[in-house]
């Protein structure tokens, strides 16, 4: 051990992790011990490779992910049809249980994102949990923040263990697309409460007397902002025209993404995701929504918002999906203890909002520039970027937008431009629009995505972006567990 | 000239030739020479489609003007001429205007019926070439197309507009008394069906794009966007001309067909007015209305119909030459010449002649909840205007909130608001009863009762309250200004701001400056008053305070002096009646205050309290004459005297008085110029737009006429109808004009 702990000492970077080094191997899993020498070639590796310094804070208590798994992500409509959305939460929380083999009575709280609810089980944290086999003694609760609370239910597990409330977390998210709640209208509402009020048949009679027959129109989710009436297809469109992001732009990037995916999906680097046996069907085991086509192909699609001469089309934007996702985030010291092998840090992080109207889904570009200042890095230290996509549309009018000294400093007041985060680093393994993007889940599968990254392809820092409804956003840096 | 001209075609042809391979030219760079670069049009080539960008030099608009008029042709035969260009895009590069119509003073500028039938046609023959040109042409409309620019958009085989609040489209000829002379009579109703066109050409009124859509006006919609690499205008600009290129492509290889699919209901009225029984039904329904509503003072609409009726009923042809001959008629009317008149002056009030305030208000406070003080609240609240509106009471402050949140849904209603935007909005008030945030106010409007005693009261405790800079206005229709800032601590910060009920409705804004008033202080209610969508006239209180705007309760034109006085409060008016008397003594003699005073002992206060002259009741529209008062007019009837008695006298009575009080105000320098005069009396008082003002109604009517009037009337009721010294020297000197 001296031996091993000895070259680390001379460098003043690395001192700490050195220290935790020299501690793991006496509390982890027995196949480290046995191998000293090749362990120690990967200490060398490790070192070589990331000689920046580490984003731990004083007496702030480290926090870190020991992993995270998801339902393999669906096309709404199909497998996951008839299912309702704590099924599918449920299906997540016991793939990470198996996953981490984590002993139910440690988990402290559980926090799950979800977007449009499903009424019958709005806290359907709570419902999935006790079906997944969690102690009924451990509380949960339902956060939202439109296609940004799944990050939301992380940064509250952060909160919590850095001010140490908890020490261990389960934070997921979950969206069932393929069914929403439609509900009558506000009109029949009103008359059927009545009708419950009332006492008479007199008042009954008069009561009914006052149906007319389009108080039968239902009432859908609304798919559009409140504050502006608007979709977000149809805002993703103007953003696209503002900064004159073209089609056949918005085409090349869709097909990357998919065609990523695919690689990845081939490659069998997409190990978040748990198979998932659907009842009376058949076992998923992975994403269906990856469909790499051809620009010619794509090239045909009509405009889906603003018609007929938009440029966002379904190719080229994040389609309707079912899916969950979960994660087990501990305070670093109880993970140790337990003997786990931790995949991430989660560091800093930042939520923003603007304007919902014309910039509704510039988040990443303001939330960028902000975390990374805030964790002292800059666009270089970055060596996974896993960006949400919403549409190519939006990705790329982000992108437009970091790269615009006029924007950073009309808009963001800032003196020079954000920067653009190289492609070769960006979404690798594909995105949201390839993927898939269940409202709910999505950040949690943004978190994974950046730490498998970074163990595989040997960085340190991922950056995690997303944009939301309400003209939201967030960011949140991811630091590789030293291996 | 001419020669230049020439040549500079011809340069121009040759470095089109040599550019072309590049697929996109700007014409601007070629005719470097100053004496070649057109001032108004330039257009470029992108592909084969040729841009033709309007931007008028110096203006923030865009007017058919003669120059526009020559250089747009021009372009157009340059257009049409090219074998590289197989379609074109009309389009202007100011933010907020595509064309605001015909330049107003080129046809005040013609002297003879002939000059201004001639201009009509020759804009007749422009947009006709429009109309068949073989190469598709698509109007990319952004901002205002009004009246010749929408004849112009209409000839054009495609429209595309910006789904923008400044985008509107309409004819508003009617409005300054003439109609739409450039083929629009023609056109229109052919577009969307004669029902729509008579309602746009007899209105005059403003069309949002997204209706314009729905009516077949314009064909495609494009969303103004938000910042990008370039502000949010210039880029919308951009991608409008962008999206109007691939349509102009599109219909040049007949991708894209400029029918539009007509929905039933249209399809219906088309098939009915094809009916010639069904069109005289219509024609004389539509007569009907415009008789009674115009009560023939305004001619424009009767030849509105008219010019329609000729175009369908005898073709086409003879349409555009009664088009033309009625449109010279009808510009050289007085009428015509009177709106004309008030539109200058229009343009003229919206501007601050005090220059920017120092500091700029931001927050408003506003006390009493009453009528005017909610209303003066829902003005700047949907301005961005922080506001606070106090009462002394409860009850009153419900009330005024109540109104405000009404005013605002009304517009939500009417989809001129969102629900959404109505709740931003609202939460910009905060009602309350004390003067908490006080000393935060930019600007303190009081709107309490008409009593000196309590406006002194109020003032000294909001004095007490507010910070140094704070301005201190007043709201007051009867009592000086002077008089209320006598117990100011600084009289250089008080001004009368006197709103016009309803205040969300009426344009006018009337400042009242005292002696002392600081010139800041000045500017600063000026601009508040713009804020607040404002047509504003300052006035000057002498030492000897005559009031231009007192005059309200004695003339009330357009709505009749008994609703006036119900809608004001009759308690008010008695007030004010009483106030005015004593200062004025015999000049605002001749009503009869026992009235009023009699209908406030019965409880007769007008619509605050469902009863005065007439009968209010929550919902219904109809106003009844309120019975009871027949005893208290039975009571109180005096002999009318025969001799000045007929309806002709009795009108010129009104109209006589108030032009000359008018002109005293304008010769005791209460008033500034004859412009800000016509403008308060035609949006204050409602005197008759069509006589566009008293000032210009002694212009056109002829001052010695006026005169004889009211010495005629002086003998008869004594000294309130003496003619005043200016008027008499106007009389005296027939050169003399107040507008020259």
């Amino acid at each position: 051990m001296t031996i091993l702990t000895y070259p680390f000492k001379n460098l003043p970077t690395a001192s700490k992790w050195a220290l935790r080094f020299s501690i793991r191997p006496l509390s982890c899993s027995s196949q480290l011990r046995a191998a000293p020498v090749f362990v120690f070639k990967l200490y060398l590796k490790a070192v070589q490779t990331k000689t920046k310094k580490t984003l731990a804070k004083p007496n702030i208590r480290n926090v870190v992910v020991v992993d995270g798994v998801r339902t393999p992500f669906l096309l709404s409509g199909t497998s996951y049809k008839d299912l309702m959305p704590h099924d599918l939460a449920r299906a997540a929380l016991t793939g990470l249980l198996h996953r981490t083999s984590v002993p139910k009575e440690v988990v402290d709280y559980i926090i799950f994102g979800t977007v449009i609810q499903e009424v019958k089980t709005s806290n359907v944290a709570r419902e999935a949990a006790l079906g997944a086999g969690f102690s009924d003694k451990t509380p949960a609760h339902t956060v939202t923040m439109a296609c940004i609370s799944a990050n939301q239910a992380m940064t509250t597990g952060v909160g919590l263990i850095a001010s140490g409330q908890c020490d261990v977390i389960v934070a997921g998210g979950v969206e069932l697309m393929s069914d929403v709640p439609i509900r009558h209208s506000r009109k029949m509402r009103k008359l059927m409460l009545d009708l419950n009020k009332a006492k008479s048949m007199g008042q009954r009679l008069s009561l009914i007397s006052k149906f007319r027959f389009n108080f039968l129109a239902p009432e859908l989710p609304a798919v559009s902002e409140f504050s502006t009436s608007e979709t977000m297809g149809h805002s993703a469109d103007r953003l696209a025209a503002a900064f004159a992001v073209s089609r056949l732009e918005q085409d090349e990037y869709a097909l990357r993404s998919h065609s990523l995916a695919k690689k990845a999906q081939d490659e069998g680097l997409l190990s978040d995701v748990v198979p998932f046996k659907v009842p009376g069907k058949d076992t998923v085991t992975k994403d269906n929504g990856i469909r790499p086509s051809s620009l010619e192909q794509m090239a045909k699609l009509k405009p889906a918002f603003i018609k007929p001469y938009g440029t966002v089309t379904a190719a080229n934007s994040s389609f309707l999906t079912d899916g969950a996702s979960a994660m087990l985030i501990m305070a670093e010291e109880k993970a140790l203890a337990m003997g786990y092998k931790p995949k991430a840090y989660l560091r800093d992080f930042m939520y923003v909002s603007q304007d919902p109207k014309d910039q509704l889904l510039l988040g990443p570009t303001y939330a960028t520039p902000k975390v990374l200042e805030k964790a002292g890095l800059t666009m270089n230290d970055i060596d996974a970027f896993e960006f949400h996509e919403a549409f190519s549309g939006q990705i790329l009018a982000n992108f437009k937008a970091m790269d615009s000294d006029w924007f950073a400093e009309n808009y963001m007041g800032r003196k020079t431009k954000v920067g653009l985060p190289p492609l070769e680093k960006f979404n690798n393994w594909g995105g949201s629009l390839s993927l898939g993007h269940p409202f709910g889940a999505t950040g949690c599968r943004l978190v994974m995505a950046a730490a498998n990254r970074l163990r595989k392809e040997g960085g340190q820092y991922g950056l995690v972006a997303a944009c939301a409804a309400g003209g939201q956003g967030h960011a949140m840096i991811v630091e590789a567990y030293p291996k | 000239m001419v020669a230049c001209r020439a040549i500079g075609i011809l340069s121009r042809f040759s470095a089109f030739r040599i550019l072309r391979s590049r697929g996109y030219i700007c014409r601007n760079f070629t005719g470097s020479s100053a004496l070649l670069t057109r001032t108004h049009i330039n257009y470029g080539v992108k592909g084969d489609v040729a841009v033709v960008r309007i931007n008028s030099p110096n203006s923030k608009v865009n007017t058919l003007s003669k120059e526009l008029h020559s250089e747009f042709s021009e372009v157009m035969n340059e257009i049409w001429a090219s074998d590289q260009i197989r379609s074109a895009v009309l389009i202007s590069s100011k933010p907020g205007c595509f064309i605001a119509g015909a330049d107003i003073n080129m046809l005040a500028a013609c002297k003879t019926l002939q000059e201004v039938t001639q201009l009509s046609q020759e804009a007749q023959r422009i947009v006709e070439k429009l109309e068949k040109s073989t190469k598709p042409i698509v109007a990319a409309i952004n901002g205002s197309c009004l009246g010749g620019g929408l004849e112009v958009a209409i000839s054009c085989q495609y429209r595309i507009a910006t789904k923008d609040r400044k985008t509107v489209l309409g004819t508003p000829e009617v409005l300054l008394g003439a109609l739409p002379g450039a083929g629009g009579t023609q056109r229109l109703p052919k577009m969307v069906g004669v029902p729509a066109a008579l309602d746009m050409m007899l209105t005059g009124r403003s069309i949002r794009a997204d209706r314009a859509k729905k009516m077949g006006l314009v064909d495609q919609l494009v969303e103004p966007l938000g910042p990008g690499l370039k502000p949010p205008e210039e880029r919308t600009i951009e991608y409008l001309e962008e999206v109007a290129i691939t349509f102009a492509k599109g219909l040049a290889d007949k991708k894209i067909s400029p029918k539009r699919d007509k929905g039933l209901v249209e399809k219906l009225t088309a098939y009915a007015m094809t009916i010639p029984f069904v069109r005289q039904q219509v024609y004389k329904k539509v007569e009907e209305k415009v008789r009674k509503q115009t009560k023939g003072l305004y001619p424009a609409p009767l030849k509105i119909i008219d010019v329609v009726k000729t175009g369908i009923e005898q073709g086409s042809d003879a349409g555009y030459l009664c088009e033309s001959q009625k449109f010279g008629e009808l510009v050289m009317t007085k009428e015509s010449k009177a709106l004309m008149g008030l539109y200058h002056g229009q343009v003229l009030c919206k501007k601050n002649k005090f220059g920017a305030p120092q500091k700029d208000v931001k927050h408003l406070a506003i006390l009493g909840a009453g009528l005017m003080g909610a209303g003066i609240a829902q003005v700047s609240v949907d301005k961005g205007l922080k506001t606070i509106l106090k009462d002394a009471t409860l009850t009153a402050l419900d009330r005024g909130q109540q109104q405000v949140f009404k005013g605002l849904n009304d517009k939500v209603k009417k989809k001129a608001l969102t629900s959404f935007e109505r709740d931003s909005i609202f939460s910009n008030l905060t009602g309350q009863l004390d003067y908490q945030g006080f000393e935060k106010a930019d600007m303190v409007i009081e709107a309490v009762f008409e009593d000196l005693s309590l406006k002194h009261r109020v003032l000294k405790e909001v004095e007490a309250v507010i910070p140094d800079h704070c301005i201190f206005a007043s709201n007051t229709s009867a009592l000086p200004i002077s008089e209320i800032a006598a117990v100011s601590k600084r009289p250089e910060k008080v001004i009368g701001m006197h709103y016009f009920s309803p205040v969300d409705k009426m344009q006018l804004l009337e400042i009242i400056t005292t002696e002392k008033t600081s010139k800041d202080t000045s500017a600063s209610a000026v601009a508040v008053g713009l804020k607040q969508g404002k047509v504003i006239i300052v006035v000057k209180e002498g030492v000897d305070p005559k009031k231009l705007d007192s005059l309200t309760t004695s003339f009330g034109f357009p709505v009749g002096a008994a609703t006036l006085v119900d809608e004001v409060g009759v308690d008010v008016a008695k007030h004010v009646a009483e106030d005015l008397g004593k200062v004025f003594g015999e000049r605002f003699g001749g009503g009869n205050p026992e009235l009023l005073t009699q209908m406030v002992s019965k409880g007769f206060l007008g619509r605050k309290s469902g009863k005065g002259f007439y009968i209010y009741q929550e919902g219904v529209k109809r106003k009844d004459l309120n019975s009871d008062m027949d005893s208290i007019l039975a009571s109180l009837k005096l002999p009318p005297k025969s001799e000045v008695s007929s309806d002709e006298d009795i009108q010129f009575r009104l109209v006589t008085r108030f032009v000359n009080e008018a002109v005293m105000c304008l010769q005791e320098g209460i008033l500034a110029t004859p412009a800000e005069g016509d403008i308060g009396a035609v949006f204050g008082l409602g005197f008759p737009p069509c006589l566009g003002g008293p000032f210009r109604f002694v212009d056109l009517y002829g001052a010695q006429k006026i005169v004889d009037r009211l010495k005629k009337y002086e003998a008869a009721y004594g000294k309130q109808f003496t003619p005043c010294q200016l008027l008499a020297d106007h009389a005296n000197s027939p050169n003399k004009k107040f507008y020259q």
